[in-house]
């Protein structure tokens, strides 16, 4: 048989096993269905229902505004999958070419999507992230409870950890009229993804909305009454507050414990793949069966000196579902790479906040249009020279002008003025670690001589 | 990408006789996405460089921008916003919008439903035992202007007066001082300050006493932004009455002429009322009634297409040739209801983007779905229909439809 014939035939009657049925794994089947695949379709997801969208989990399902079971995602045609919900999976065989579920089920497959994403990081002390009134944002299950925990009229809201879903559960706190502290190790909320020169309006935004901000610090324990109950927490500079509810705003984990001795380049940086969302194997070699999309995935983008990069984007889930799903039933000279701008949003304390391409790829930052103080500006940030992300505050509508500019290069700053010019347009340091932040964590050993025998081995294996 | 003139094609295009099929000259003017005109203005024509125009901060709608004044531009009066920048623009769009749309008054468009079906259904009941009438000056026309006087606050009776006005406004808009007679230009000019002094009594009636009207409300509100002056209110509502029903007016029209062009499509949206949504968004790509933003300025030096615009040139945007590029919708010049990835420039795009856009689609989608459920075997009486005089906001002037054949 010819490829052509292998590939119509797969099409045709072949086996796709979908493992994640959240956001990505949903349009990427979707999508499937759309590129004409008519073989087997199998959804494995650990959580059980149908698939929902995260967004509103932290925004209008706190406020009380949605229910948390009516954030389901709409369904874009009929994808006529066999759905397997409940049960996580726990193993990837590729010598057999089949999915290990946690309950003992093999799932046999001719091609598979990771789209496993990522879970809260939990409270590191066990016993205390057991507290009532301790809490992450992550899931369906999780928002409502949170929900039902500030409907009650908490005396304080104590959120550890000022990034996007920290700030925002914050802003949902003050709109509620709940008195909130909000704990952050950096210097402000927010410079870890958009730096110190937004950080410093992020710190005003909160406290002008009546949050207790309080940066530098790090929360050291949390502490539980007799029935259990959360009332305290002690900071590492010998302080304490008290508060009967606690937010665990500390990030995700991805999801890819699972795959260890699967073989491929899976660990805590996600899932290492091609712009064609194809999973690496822990050498480095292109698989061709195996194809990751969403959070997990990491991605080289050649904007960004091809730099292997995972993003927790909507958006982003969004485009490598669809690349992926193309590719998995395309032929070699029909594949697409996913090169899509990163684009990210946000809504806290009544602003709009939105990005374009990677802040943190950046050495300096500008602001081009608008009012900083005013709380409605773009900024660019640049790095040696050009355009390589920008960020607004209730301006969103130019954004599309600096993705073209990230797109093509352009120079950094840039140098025509616009209407609504701001008072200081000097470029200031972006104060990051740098761009080296994103390549963290990939560490790996490499054995053999001979060019047939030279392998990888998981790093995780010989650190932690 | 050169910027080689297209000596006579922009003229062929404004030029009456091109009013009832423009497209192909659309497609000619394509060929120089980015044209300079012989007076140093550049008209911009293909769907990726529109796109990028219409986001470029570097665009201003400001008229003091331009390095040589505007003719036709409103001499002397506070202009609304559409013809403003940030943060001006930002600052008074905003204020408008808390009383019409998200997040401040979510449903208020949605909630019009009931009324509007209901005008609708007035208008077409009007038509039983008529074996002939007219789109335009029967259902087009009436329709809208009843809505938007409603929403305003201006008294339908009005209307005989308003009409002459809003007529003069619009045949000034593309006012040419080499073809065109001063008094066009007059007309224009005087009928804005009746439009301004007749808003501005209505105005005067509203001050200390809320209402559920847009000017009761823009009058008495006080929101974070602070209130209007009464200046600032009577232009606002100046342009909200006049866009409110002449583009509108033409996006019904072209519908009922394109569905009586399709008759399957007609059939289709019959048996499928689901249609009329994808189907309005065809419409705003493939019959749109604004056809031309007659001008923006360039505030700095703006590259596009490998063309430097110098500061201070005009700048015309010619969105209805962007929805029909082949470089960015296949096979643009079919009606095709069922597009995806349907981004028309219809109500254009970025910060200026068409302020009542959610009411003209519900609008629409309610006039022609009653339409093609009530009238009895519809056809054409003449095609094509006679045209207004304006390539800006183009359509028929009359659309004589024939029932009951």
């Amino acid at each position: 048989m010819t490829s052509a014939e292998n590939l119509r035939a797969f099409k045709r009657d072949g086996r796709i096993v979908v493992v994640g049925a959240s956001l990505a794994g949903l349009r990427a089947a979707e999508a499937l269905r759309d590129e004409g695949f008519t073989g087997s379709l199998t959804m494995i997801g650990d959580e059980l229902g149908e698939p929902y969208d995260r967004p509103p989990l932290s925004k209008q399902v706190l406020t009380g505004w949605v229910p948390a079971d009516g954030t389901t995602l709409p369904r874009r045609r009929d994808i006529n999958a066999e759905w397997l919900l409940g049960v996580p999976a726990s193993g990837l065989d590729l010598a057999n070419n089949h999915v290990r579920l946690a309950d003992g089920r093999e799932i046999p497959f001719d091609r598979v999507l990771i789209s496993t994403g990522v879970r809260a990081r939990p409270w590191f002390v066990e016993s205390e992230a057991a507290l009532d009134g301790v809490f992450v944002v992550r899931t369906r299950e999780h928002a409502e409870g949170l929900q039902r925990a500030l409907a009650a009229g908490p005396s304080r809201v104590l959120v550890i950890g000022a990034g996007f879903t920290g700030s925002e559960i914050a802003s949902i706190c003050r709109e509620r009229d709940i008195p909130v502290t909000v704990a952050e190790l950096a210097p402000a909320p927010l410079v870890g993804a958009l730096g110190a020169m937004i950080g410093e309006v992020a710190s005003d935004m909160q406290r002008a909305h009546g949050v207790d901000l309080r940066c530098g610090v790090k929360v050291t324990r949390l502490e539980g009454d007799t029935q259990g109950r959360l009332r305290r927490a002690h900071f590492d500079d010998g302080t304490t507050i008290d508060a009967d509810v606690a937010v665990v705003a500390l990030g995700g984990i991805r999801n890819t414990e699972w795959l260890r001795g699967s073989g491929l380049a899976a660990g805590v940086w996600g899932i290492a793949c091609d712009t064609g969302c194809r999973a690496l194997t822990l050498d480095g070699l292109v698989t061709d069966d195996v194809f990751a999309a969403g959070d997990v995935a990491r991605c080289p983008n050649p904007i960004y000196e091809y730099r292997l990069i995972s993003l927790e984007h909507w958006a982003n889930a969004v485009e490598q579902a669809e690349v992926a799903a193309h590719n998995m039933v395309s032929g070699q000279a029909d594949r697409w790479p996913h090169l899509s701008i990163p684009l990210f949003w946000s809504i806290q304390f009544g602003v709009n906040i939105k990005s374009v391409g990677v802040p943190t790829f950046a050495d300096e930052v500008v602001v081009t249009q608008g009012s900083v103080p005013d709380h409605r500006f773009v900024a660019a940030y640049g790095y040696r020279g050009r355009v390589t992300a920008a960020v607004s505050f209730n301006n969103a509508k130019w954004l599309d002008h600096y993705r073209k500019l990230i797109e093509s290069a352009a120079p950094f700053p840039p140098p025509c003025p616009t209407p609504d010019q701001p008072v200081d347009m000097k470029p200031v340091p972006v104060d990051f670690p740098g761009p080296v932040l994103l390549a963290q964590g990939a560490t790996v050993v490499v054995t053999g001589h001979d060019p047939g025998e030279r392998r990888v081995t998981a790093a995780e294996q010989h650190h932690r | 990408m050169t910027t080689t003139e297209t000596p006579g094609m922009l003229r062929r295009i404004l030029d009456y006789s091109s009013r009832a099929d423009p497209y192909p000259l659309y497609a000619e003017l394509r060929r120089t996405p980015v044209a300079r005109q012989e007076d140093g203005s550049y008209v911009v024509s293909t769907y990726r460089e529109l796109t990028e125009l219409l986001h470029d901060p570097h665009l201003s709608s400001d008229v003091r921008h331009l390095s040589r004044p505007m003719p036709s531009a409103e001499g002397g009066d506070t202009p609304a916003f559409i013809n403003m920048d940030p943060p001006e623009h930002d600052r008074l769009r905003r204020m408008a919008m808390r009383h019409f749309g998200p997040p401040h008054t979510p449903g208020l468009v949605a909630g019009m439903e009931g009324d509007l079906t209901a005008v609708v259904g007035g208008l077409i009941d009007d038509f039983a035992g008529r074996d002939q009438i007219d789109i335009v000056d029967d259902f087009a026309y009436p329709f809208p202007v009843t809505v938007i006087c409603h929403l305003l606050g201006v008294p339908r009776d009005d209307e005989p007066r308003f009409h002459v006005w809003v007529d003069d406004i619009v045949n000034s808009i593309d006012y040419d001082p080499r073809t065109d007679p001063k008094e066009k230009l007059d007309k224009g000019v005087r009928a804005r300050q009746d439009l301004r002094q007749y808003l501005g009594g209505l105005l005067e009636q509203r001050h200390g006493r809320p209402g559920d009207d847009l000017l009761a409300r823009l009058a008495n509100d006080d929101g974070p932004d602070g209130r209007m002056t009464d200046e600032e209110i009577i232009s606002t509502a100046n342009l909200l009455l006049i866009a409110g029903h002449e583009t509108t007016v033409n996006l019904i029209t072209n519908g009922m002429l394109t569905l009586l062009r399709h008759p399957q499509v007609l059939q289709r949206l019959r048996d499928e009322p689901g249609l009329v949504v994808p189907l309005v968004e065809e419409l705003l790509r493939y019959e749109p009634p604004v056809h031309i933003i007659p001008w923006r300025a360039a505030y700095s030096d703006i590259t596009v297409a490998d063309t430097v615009i110098p500061k201070g040139s005009q700048i015309m945007l010619m969105l209805a040739s962007g929805s029909r590029d082949p470089n960015r919708f296949h096979d643009p010049d079919s009606f095709a209801p069922d597009r995806r990835d349907n981004q028309h420039l219809g109500f254009g795009s970025g910060i200026h983007l068409c302020f009542g856009g959610p009411l003209a689609r519900l609008e629409t989608q309610i006039a022609l779905t009653e339409l093609v459920q009530r009238l009895d075997r519809p056809g054409l009486v003449a095609d094509p229909p006679p045209y207004r005089r304006s390539p800006v906001l183009r359509g028929p002037i009359h659309l004589p439809v024939e029932q009951n054949r």
